[in-house]
């Protein structure tokens, strides 16, 4: 039950973040808070956007689907069931993946840190971490 | 523990608080004023305007002047100087034969046209008005349409190689809203008053003219030797 209440907080956690840079990105907040400047850097740059899409926007919906996926997996009926669970850990794999590719833009395209990204990181793969270790209780449980 | 009655209890709380932090903080966010507003109406000081006619481009020694009272927030203003002043300016004033002078006249429907010009004689303070004028025009779809364009602008200013803490600081000065009131002025004691408006010798030439009609014009005013 722990790990996906924390996979439900970190998903909201993610959400909130993404809404923020979605915002920031369409013009309707004004500057970023970032400590080193960076972000807007990043979220200006032409690698803000993937296959059309603004990319916070992508991690608004993809952080939506790990929430409602967690909040499903919390309802009682749903605590020994394993779907939920492996379905928590494919999407946050794939935004695990998504996230790596991104960083990699940063670091060696276009040079810049965004800490709402790299906060945004370490959710997604702390989310998939989470999902992991649920299935592993869920396997140990079953084999008891 | 956590799966215990009053552990679920407790999660939810959390959850539930977090939740409404979070919406306040994006609501907050979403409701707070624009960060820099240039005012309008200013009183005009005789430092706003000493010296200060336009933005020039073009040879002082050209044999015809174009003045341009445009609208950064205006489309036919933004078509006008995308689409059309790229020709007039291979043609004829990289050529020495038109010198063109922009004067700033916002137009009181549009919200961040005084801004987009303050914008633009901040970048003027470091020696790239035109290339934060055209980036400027160049964004209009996107700033046009957000809540605060002041963030588009300094990106602009980022792109075009200013230095953005000088930026910054001119752009919340506001130290140009007289230059920007007084060309505003200017326009109307003309008879301006829409945009894009072409003075050529004393004739106001309002609407949509394209590079064909400029080019006729200047060649008749000044014949090709």
């Amino acid at each position: 039950m722990i790990h996906r209440m924390t996979a439900a907080v970190l998903s909201l956690i993610g959400f909130f973040i993404s809404a923020y840079l979605y915002l920031y990105k369409i013009g309707r907040i004004g500057t970023l808070a970032c400590g080193t400047g960076s972000c807007e850097t990043v979220q200006q740059s032409t690698w803000s956007r993937f296959a059309g899409v603004e990319v916070a926007l992508i991690g608004l919906v993809g952080y939506a689907g790990l929430l409602a996926v967690s909040l499903v997996a919390l309802q009682p009926a749903m605590t020994e069931r394993s779907w939920p669970a492996k379905l928590l850990a494919l999407l946050s794999g794939i935004g695990v993946g998504f996230t790596a590719y991104l960083t990699y833009l940063e670091l060696f395209v276009i040079h810049a840190i965004c800490r709402w990204c790299v906060g945004s990181a370490v959710i997604i793969i702390s989310v998939f971490m989470v999902a992991l270790l649920e299935l592993r209780r869920l396997s140990r449980t079953r084999s008891l | 523990m956590a799966g215990t009655q009053a552990g679920v209890k407790r999660f939810y709380t959390l959850f539930a608080v977090l939740a409404l932090a979070g919406v306040g903080v994006l609501a907050y966010l979403l409701l707070k004023p624009s960060t820099i507003s240039i005012p309008v109406n200013v009183t005009i000081q005789p430092s706003d305007t000493s010296g200060f006619h336009g933005y020039v481009k073009g040879s002082k020694d050209a044999p015809v002047e174009i003045t341009e009272f445009a609208d950064y927030q205006c489309p036919f203003c933004q078509t006008f100087a995308t689409l059309q002043m790229p020709t007039i300016e291979d043609r004829l004033i990289n050529s020495g034969r038109l010198r063109w002078r922009y004067r700033d006249f916002p137009l009181q429907q549009h919200q961040f046209s005084r801004l987009a010009a303050h914008s633009a004689a901040c970048a003027d303070e470091q020696g790239k008005y035109w290339a934060q004028h055209e980036q400027i025009y160049q964004g209009q779809s996107e700033w046009a349409a957000a809540r605060d364009a002041g963030p588009f602008f300094r990106n602009y200013a980022r792109t075009v190689g200013l230095d953005l803490g000088r930026y910054d600081s001119c752009m919340k000065s506001g130290k140009y809203a007289g230059r920007i009131q007084a060309s505003y002025n200017e326009g109307v004691q003309l008879g301006v008053s829409s945009t894009p408006t072409l003075l050529i010798g004393n004739r106001l030439y309002r609407g949509r003219l394209d590079s064909d009609a400029i080019i006729k014009m200047v060649d008749s005013l000044a014949p090709r030797r």
